[in-house]
């Protein structure tokens, strides 16, 4: 294409289409939380629920992460190394997630642990309430965000085989040993990006959660539900400068997906190499 | 979780082979005594608990967030039988619903393949300063959560646009928002073959006096014609969930502007989860068909898995 009379034209459409789609709109978000000035922005984002939904949505990513992320780690490890009937129908199973909408995975949920679904009975004669409070809440995220360390470390598993491990092993070390010395070592880019990816889907979610959290101001109320509830409310400019701490968290997670990402070279492709 | 079910498992190896362990490597600290060899009984019961402790726990925790919800959504969707099950998804606004969320979500799909096949041409083959903060901004979406797009979108062509564009409440507007969330899939699908593809072809084809039309028409669009249509089925899959991005500029206008996923959410918040679920069931069957047949194309014609 070097030297062809599209080629100008071409990249101007296409920079044109990315900042009329993406670019401007973000902007628009910053230009709008910044145009009271910093103070106010400040005000917004310190206000009492702003907070309090900044502190549900870190409590919900402090909890589902961890878990995803041991779930994740432990199914790499089996579908890697192991060899057991059904491992084709647990890797599908792990990815179903992806393919559906957030409001059925939320709905799902509901109709399980919701007071009229399969346990609700059960939970209930415990007084444990699952939907519209907390639990509920980390479940779905954990729900939305469970494919991703999956996706992340599984194809790093296959791609180092076994042979280190088996050296270390017939050299005497413990397995869980070989795990921290070995294993987790060689699979640190794929684990770090799943883990940011999920982090940046359990942060973000909004789907799942509003469908089963109610949204009850400072008690079930996370910073996604804050943002719309703030449009929802007419006052705009505490949604802008939520909206603009969750892109900032974006810009962080992109950078830390730019820097483990595997593929990145082949995206780059021919002109960068 | 399943890590400490391999390790139980595999104790037995290391305590038979214990011996030779009695330096580790580069720390160069001393082991006191070889590890004592358990009981070969002991052994079998950890072997059997490893192999099977590890897959139990993981099958646990993917059953009760994922496998259990789908069977409830099942079940409820046929609570009332074959009958109730078709009332609930050929009611004219759960139609209307299913119907302009496929079509919207077809024209997001065809839309955004061409456009992305325009980025990866200007990704791959063309160079200018800044090129890198294109290929981040493609990422964005990805990284920015749903709502927030939403948002952005809405502060750009809603009802205070700057550009006096009010998109808020119309069928463009939702289109935007699906454009917006599904532009990585439609780029990183075709970007990557598209980098891949070997310069001799196109060479040999142009010195075969092809015309640079027919390079491109006859060469390189059959190539990376599988990957955009494989980036089209993940858009369309993912675009015809979308709820996030699509809730405030949509204004869920029943046959105008509600889909699908904003008609299930209403019926579930009115209690009418019989109805919502039987809904979801659709949308997830057509999901899931496009994702296997997709995944059978990726095998059938050995396209990269990579968005």
């Amino acid at each position: 294409m070097k030297g062809s009379r599209w080629r100008l034209p071409l990249r101007y459409m296409v920079l044109l289409y990315l900042a009329l789609l993406v670019l401007v709109p973000v902007g628009a978000v910053f230009f709008h939380a910044f145009s009271g000035g910093l103070g106010a922005a400040w005000n917004g984002f310190t206000a009492p629920d702003a907070l309090d939904a900044l502190l549900l949505t870190l409590i919900v990513v402090a909890i589902a992460v961890p878990l995803n992320t041991i779930f994740g780690v432990g199914v790499s490890l089996i579908l890697a190394r192991h060899r057991f009937p059904g491992a084709w129908l647990l890797d599908a199973l792990v990815d179903i997630p992806l393919a559906i909408s957030p409001v059925v995975i939320g709905l799902s949920l509901i109709l399980v642990y919701g007071h009229t679904g399969w346990w609700g009975n059960w939970l209930a004669a415990r007084g444990i309430t699952v939907i519209f409070s907390v639990p509920g809440i980390v479940m779905a995220s954990a729900a939305v965000s469970l494919p991703y360390v999956v996706r992340g470390v599984l194809p790093v598993l296959q791609e180092i085989g076994t042979e280190q491990e088996q050296a270390a092993r017939t050299l005497g070390a413990k397995p869980f040993t070989v795990f921290r010395r070995i294993t987790l070592p060689s699979i640190r880019r794929g684990l770090a990006y799943g883990v940011t990816l999920t982090t940046a889907r359990v942060l973000g979610e909004f789907g799942a959660v509003s469908i089963v959290a109610g949204a009850f101001a400072g008690k079930t109320q996370t910073y996604t539900l804050f943002i719309s509830q703030s449009i929802d409310n007419l006052k705009p400019q505490s949604a802008y400068v939520g909206a603009v701490v969750l892109c900032l968290a974006a810009l962080i997670v992109l950078t830390t997906l730019t820097l483990t990402d595997r593929n990145r070279d082949a995206w780059h492709g021919k002109a960068a190499a | 979780m399943s890590s400490a079910g391999v390790s139980v498992g595999d104790l037995g190896l290391s305590g038979d082979l214990g011996a030779p362990a009695d330096r580790r490597p580069g720390r160069g600290r001393w082991r006191r005594t070889p590890p004592a060899a358990p009981p070969p009984a002991l052994v079998a019961a950890g072997r059997l608990a490893g192999r099977i402790g590890g897959p139990a726990l993981a099958i646990t925790y993917l059953s009760l967030l994922v496998l259990l919800p789908l069977a409830a959504l099942f079940t409820n969707a046929f609570s009332g039988g074959w009958s109730a099950f078709w009332a609930a998804v050929s009611n004219p606004q759960a139609v209307s619903a299913l119907q302009l969320t496929l079509m919207l979500s077809a024209i997001v799909a065809v839309v955004n393949s061409i456009a992305g096949l325009a980025i990866s041409f200007v990704l791959v083959r063309d160079d200018f300063r800044g090129k890198a903060l294109v290929s981040a901004v493609i990422d964005l979406p990805f990284a920015l959560p749903t709502v927030v797009a939403g948002l952005t979108l809405l502060t750009l062509y809603g009802v205070d646009s700057p550009l006096h564009v009010n998109l808020a409440g119309t069928r463009l507007g939702v289109a935007a928002a699906l454009l917006f969330v599904t532009l990585p899939f439609c780029v990183r699908s075709v970007q990557p073959v598209l980098a891949e593809l070997d310069d001799e072809i196109e060479d040999a084809a142009s010195s075969l006096g092809a015309s640079r039309r027919q390079v491109l028409v006859r060469v390189i669009l059959p190539s990376v014609l599988p990957s955009v249509l494989a980036g089209a089925g993940l858009a369309f899959a993912r675009a015809i969930g979308e709820y996030g991005s699509i809730v405030l500029i949509s204004g869920n206008l029943p046959g105008k502007t509600l889909l699908a996923s904003s008609y299930i959410f209403g019926l579930s918040q009115s209690d009418d989860l019989p109805g919502a679920s039987a809904v979801s069931v659709v949308l997830v069957a057509i999901a899931l068909l496009v994702l296997m047949v997709i995944g059978w194309a990726r095998r059938r014609f050995e396209i990269p898995e990579t968005a």
